[in-house]
């Protein structure tokens, strides 16, 4: 196996902005999936009647459907019934509503691990749901959720490689670019590894920090 | 918007040849999953070990596949492996290959933490009783610990499943490939071709991983203790 | 002082779970400044009654009167009943997210919109009254059980309200605790704080109580002053009862 380092050198720019995008896309994606998340989870953790079924099954359809699929619909399809959206905005869409669904899954598990005890001392000294939701419930359930939500984020990020299925120059199409115009297999590959892994290594590392971080709630009481 | 559409589906074989597609689709999932079962219940068992040069390897086998996404795998298997060791790999071949290990690594873990996660009482008591270790594991540790993985074991074949969807990027002919050989060909007669035919590739998917999630959740319940 | 309104009242308390009753018509009064002591074998519908009193159980039938104020009507504001009837549980509640200052100002500020001064100076009085003041900016995990369910009884008392509830506060501590939570209880009584305690701790029932239920099968069996409860108890059930408890 041989490489050409000086080829490397040349095609770094590129790598550098498929990089930027990478993160740029797969950012917007989470924020927005945690937004989705948030309000779908205080939908079913307060079992609000009508909206609490509409939120199950989006979270049906968003969970066991490929986003590969979901993307060729959103870019490929909807053009055809009138609605043309541009790459990135479908690869957002699409992270935000695959992530959405997974964020939900979480919040919720994290917000039933929070003890009914909890929950009835907050309303014995007179808290309004507003103020439990507040004060008790979302603090302590985000230290429950950090685990899951860890492994959402490094997921998602992953889930952007998908993206080079609609043609969205991010590491893995650049990358496929790249091979096609100079057949430099072993070198364009071998970047495209090492960029997922600036990104993800300190990535895991950082989020391995924050759990140990938050973890008040599980001793103590 | 052209409602006559949806009769793409239906024109001459097209949904037959989507079917056989998805038939493709399973056919590179189930074989990948059940060496998945296999290889990983075996790996998962000797990676209970507290042997530290035991784990190692296996920890950074399993981190690879979780660092690195899977497309990225599929790529680096379908363009490396014929590029520098003259070796012709089939498309669906390296699939293979890629899901086998990936489901592996993975269903090791899940088989490890089910075996971790027993209490330590269990493997006293069944010192305590003079069990060897082949009846601890055959009477106590199994049991137990199937049911604990069976559950995220499911969850794991809906993913795997999930993902195949992928292999229409390394030229697989499976259920994608063959929607979009029947989109570029009607192109012209049925311009709203795209959304329908990536609609029912949709529909499919869900059909076949709602179920599986379903079961998984119900049996994470009964088994819950 | 003559013919007051009794702060609470309690007429014909009937609650079920599905068609399981658990209370079968409570009567009872409480006046102002006294304690009440309610004792029972577990599963009697002791718990129950108290968490009625503070919302946290649907009734089924009967009244409650706070001070001659009907609290069973669909337009109760059980928010702001809370403010006046506080409760202390078993598990010691604290919030592990908050200090113990953040916990014990969360309602006062939150909810009662006091000024945050003070709430503070109230919160210290009271905190080193129970010995902990030097405790405020520690977390509940620093603390120990007792420590904790004494920041609980402070968490509730910053609230001024004008009855306490206490539901078996200590029957989760381990007995070496015991005393120092029971000891804050009884400097209450002194004070002339109106109480209702379940509880298993009869000695500090005896001492500190001014009135006995006695509660079975979600009936209350006998009713009397503390002190003919304990000397002389009237029906068989509480004979009974006694007797078990002694060895």
């Amino acid at each position: 196996m041989t490489f050409d380092w000086q080829y490397m050198i040349d095609v770094l720019p590129h790598y550098k902005t498929a990089l930027w995008l990478t993160l740029k896309l797969a950012f917007i994606g989470i924020v927005f999936a945690i937004l989705v998340g948030l309000i779908c989870s205080i939908i079913q953790y307060f079992k609000i009647k009508a909206l609490s079924n509409i939120v199950q099954v989006y979270l049906e359809i968003a969970r066991n459907t490929p986003l590969l699929i979901q993307l060729f619909f959103l870019y490929y399809g909807l053009p055809k019934v009138g609605i043309t959206l541009s790459g990135e905005v479908c690869g957002i869409i699409g992270l935000t509503f695959l992530g959405g669904s997974y964020m939900a899954e979480v919040f919720r598990s994290g917000m039933e691990a929070v003890a009914k005890s909890q929950v009835e001392t907050g309303k014995a000294i007179g808290l309004s749901n507003l103020q439990l939701m507040r004060y008790v419930i979302i603090p302590q359930a985000f230290s429950y959720s950090v685990p899951g939500f860890s492994a959402n984020c490094i997921f998602l990020l992953k889930e952007t490689s998908v993206f080079s299925g609609i043609a969205i120059l991010e590491l893995t199409n650049t990358t496929k670019n790249l091979m096609g115009i100079f057949y430099k297999t072993n070198e364009a590959l071998f970047m495209l590894v090492v960029g997922y892994l600036i990104i993800l290594l300190p990535l895991t590392i950082f989020l391995t920090w924050l759990e140990r971080r938050v973890r008040h709630a599980e001793f103590g009481n | 918007m052209l409602n006559s559409g949806i009769s793409i589906l239906f024109e001459g074989i097209n949904l037959q040849r989507l079917l056989l597609g998805l038939l493709v689709t399973l056919r590179v999932a189930s074989i990948a999953v059940v060496i998945s079962i296999v290889v990983g219940i075996i790996i998962g068992v000797i990676r209970t070990s507290k042997n530290k040069l035991v784990q190692l390897p296996f920890r950074i086998y399993l981190e690879l596949f979780r660092i690195i996404p899977i497309l990225v795998w599929l790529f680096v298997i379908y363009y490396i492996v014929p590029a520098n060791f003259d070796i012709n790999l089939s498309s669906e071949v390296v699939a293979l290959i890629v899901f086998s290990l990936w489901g592996t690594a993975e269903m090791s873990d899940i088989v490890r933490g089910a075996i971790i996660s027993l209490p330590k009482h269990q493997v006293e008591s069944s010192k305590a009783l003079g069990l060897s270790p082949v009846q601890m594991y055959r009477y106590v540790l199994i049991p137990q610990a199937t049911k604990r993985s069976i559950p995220p074991m499911i969850n794991l074949i809906t993913r795997m499943i999930k993902t195949t969807a992928l292999l229409t990027m390394i030229g697989v002919i499976e259920v994608i490939k063959v929607g979009q050989q029947i989109i570029e060909v009607n192109n012209l007669e049925y311009p709203s071709a795209s959304f329908w035919i990536y609609g029912i590739i949709f529909l499919m998917y869900f059909c076949i991983c709602f179920p599986l999630s379903r079961f998984s959740r119900k049996l994470e319940r009964k088994w819950a203790t | 002082m003559s013919e007051q309104v009794p702060i609470l009242q309690v007429k014909k308390l009937v609650k079920t779970y599905g068609d399981k009753p658990v209370l079968n018509g409570i009567d009872l009064v409480v006046e102002k400044g006294k304690v009440i002591a309610i004792l029972g074998p577990s599963g009697c519908g002791k718990s129950t009654f108290l968490r009625c009193l503070n919302g946290l159980e649907e009734v089924q039938g009967g009244d409650i009167l706070l001070e001659s104020e009907s609290l069973i009507s669909k337009s109760t504001d059980w928010r702001n009943v809370r403010q006046r009837i506080g409760m202390v549980f078993q598990s010691y509640d604290l919030f592990p997210n908050l200090t113990v200052m953040e916990n014990i100002l969360l309602s006062p500020l939150k909810v009662q919109k006091r000024p945050r001064q003070e709430v503070e100076a109230q919160a210290r009085e009271l905190l080193e009254r129970v010995g902990l003041a030097d405790r405020a900016n520690d977390y509940p995990r620093q603390l120990s059980g007792g420590q904790k369910q004494r920041i609980a009884i402070v968490r509730a008392l910053c609230i001024n309200p004008d009855i306490m509830l206490f539901d078996e506060v200590t029957a989760s501590l381990d007995p070496e605790m015991v005393r120092e939570v029971l000891d804050v209880i009884a400097q209450l009584a002194d004070q002339g704080m109106t109480m209702l305690i379940v509880t298993h701790e009869m000695n500090f029932a005896r001492l500190v109580a001014d009135e006995v239920i006695f509660m079975d099968k979600g009936n209350i069996h006998e009713h009397a002053p503390a002190e003919r409860f304990f000397s002389d108890p009237q029906t068989e059930r509480a004979q009974q009862f006694l007797n078990i408890l002694q060895f």
